[in-house]
């Protein structure tokens, strides 16, 4: 069997900047496998710009911003295999992965590092009533067509769900010669950017219709017209609000669910609420030597924070085939996300173990507007930051120091709520 | 007098700002909350742009498709006639990232740039 130091899963903007970073770092032998024919990932379809303005401080298309990854892959000379599928991962880090030319292979891996990103959610998961014609695509599918394919998936289009792919989405068609009816959103809010509201809907005069959703897809062959209705609190279809529209494509843009199938089978402890691995303060499942980031760990709205997560998973990857696992006798510090924070990455912290600051990310479940992230150790408050707004789209984040962390020395649990005063 | 009402795209907040204006000088502000709003709605209604990102057609590449984008930004009111000269092109393989592929669109005096490497078949 052939060994690797770091077996890396995936060849988007993740498993780019994981590779890069373990290089960096003094690990020698890399290998990234990487299930679609190029490497990039995602990126390579979101032809739009404002990628980078975190990490390169200027406004990237997709494929720019991933080439700049790919550039150091390359200049690095770090391996990879395209068209490479991972068909399954052990608990002891033997990789079985196939492809044409080499056939079905293992690799004992010194490290995993997860980075299989995301998929879209389906017509299927939604419920939504009709019939089942052509003409149904993710938004994401239809980028695809679009931007890499070039073909057009319709000419009259109604958009499910106002999440950013969706709104891009919109606007590219639109540009393309497409009339976009409407947007509809079931939720009171958008959960896309601001930015690509005004962009992508309010520049074209495209309506954005808040709790809405569709009721009907008429259509035997081909989809030729959708009903969407207003739905009350309850989430349920007032009668009386349906608004019927001709058209002959239908967009889902309803979320984003981390892709976990080979975390699973491999026997990586799920958080149900982000749907990604539970990981400690090193970005490490609960399979010592198994590491994760990006989207499969948790569903990010901006791809600079994924390059920054997934350089600290590269990093603390080759630090485990340096030093090997970590011998720790103590009970781990728990994060605890209650009264809006819906969830927090990491999800443990030992203190032995970080570095001297760590990036804790959060989402809240709610806008809150003029209210405070609060942090408590145990039972004491010590962190009250005000903020003008968050939004369940927006991820937030706190920072915590060693160096306060080191004066709590039994700590059990650290608490991020969101307070009104 | 004339009254425009925007949407601040400067974070979540997405402050409601009414803008009057007369013979194309801004009068009054109002609804803004930080200095940022007052900036993007000052630009956004003396003289709004935009970048435009789209593909071209590309022969004797190993892709059927070069992603591009304006090299600046253009007047937002350009938009549909930059979007004509871009589908108009078919560009040759092999293109490099930043390589032009329109001069000046529209009439603009901006580049379209070409943002990804497409090699020879």
């Amino acid at each position: 069997m052939k060994s690797y130091d770091i077996v890396i899963v995936g060849g988007g903007p993740a498993g780019l900047a994981a590779a890069v970073a373990a290089r960096e770092a003094g690990t020698q032998s890399i290998l990234i496998l990487e299930r679609d024919h190029e490497l990039g990932g995602i990126l390579n379809q979101c032809i739009h710009n404002g990628f980078g303005l975190h990490t390169f401080n200027e406004e990237l298309t997709g494929p720019e911003y991933a080439y700049r990854f790919m550039e150091k892959v390359f200049a690095e000379n770090i391996e990879y295999k395209l068209n490479t599928m991972v068909m399954d991962i052990s608990a002891d880090r033997v990789v079985t992965a196939m492809n044409k030319t080499d056939g079905m292979f293992e690799i004992q891996a010194g490290a995993v590092i997860l980075a299989m990103g995301c998929r879209e959610r389906p017509r299927g998961a939604l419920n939504i009533p009709g019939y089942r014609p052509a003409g149904i695509f993710s938004a994401g599918t239809a980028q695809r067509l679009v931007n890499i394919e070039g073909y057009m998936p319709g000419r009259e289009v109604v958009i499910l769900g106002s999440g950013d792919i969706g709104l891009i989405m919109a606007r590219r068609m639109t540009l393309e010669g497409a009339k976009v009816k409407v947007v509809a959103e079931l939720l009171p809010f958008s959960g896309g950017l601001k930015r690509n509201i005004v962009q992508c809907l309010d520049d074209f005069g495209i309506p954005l219709k808040l709790s809405h959703t569709v009721v009907d897809i008429e259509g035997k062959e081909r989809v030729s017209a959708v009903t969407i209705a207003e739905v009350g609190p309850d989430m349920k279809p007032i009668p009386g609000t349906e608004e019927r529209y001709t058209c002959d494509t239908l967009l889902l843009s309803c979320g984003l669910i981390p892709e976990n199938e080979l975390s699973k089978s491999a026997g990586v402890e799920l958080n149900p609420v982000t749907s990604g691995p539970v990981v400690n303060e090193s970005l490490e499942t609960s399979i010592p030597g198994v590491f994760a980031c990006g989207n499969v760990l948790h569903v990010h709205d901006l791809v600079d924070f994924v390059s920054e997560e997934a350089k600290k998973a590269g990093e603390n990857a080759s630090k485990f085939v340096k030093e090997g696992a970590a011998a720790s006798d103590k009970e781990p510090i728990k994060f605890v996300a209650t009264e809006g924070a819906r969830y927090t990455v990491p999800s443990t912290l030992d203190i032995d173990r970080m570095d001297d600051l760590l990036t804790v990310r959060f989402r809240v479940g709610a806008v809150f507007q003029d209210s405070y992230v609060s942090v408590y150790f145990d039972d004491e408050r010590i962190m009250h930051n005000k903020k003008r707004i968050m939004a369940p789209g927006e991820m937030e984040q706190v920072i915590l120091q060693k160096k306060k962390l080191a004066e709590y020395p039994n700590l059990k649990t650290i608490t991020i709520k969101i307070e009104k005063e | 007098m004339t009254t425009k009402e925007l949407t601040c795209i400067g974070c979540p907040m997405g402050c409601q700002i009414t803008v009057q204006m007369e013979k194309g000088e801004v009068v009054s502000l109002e609804g803004y909350t930080c200095q940022k709003g007052e900036i993007y709605a000052r630009k956004e209604v003396t003289n709004p742009t935009r970048i435009v990102t789209s593909t071209v057609l590309i022969e004797g590449g190993d892709k059927e498709r070069l992603p591009v984008k304006t090299k600046n930004d253009i007047p937002k009111d350009k938009i549909f006639d930059v979007m004509k000269d871009i589908d108009a092109v078919v560009a040759k393989a092999p293109k490099k990232i930043g390589d032009v592929i329109i001069e000046n669109v529209a009439g603009t005096g901006v580049e379209v740039i070409a943002t990804r490497n497409i090699d020879r078949e």
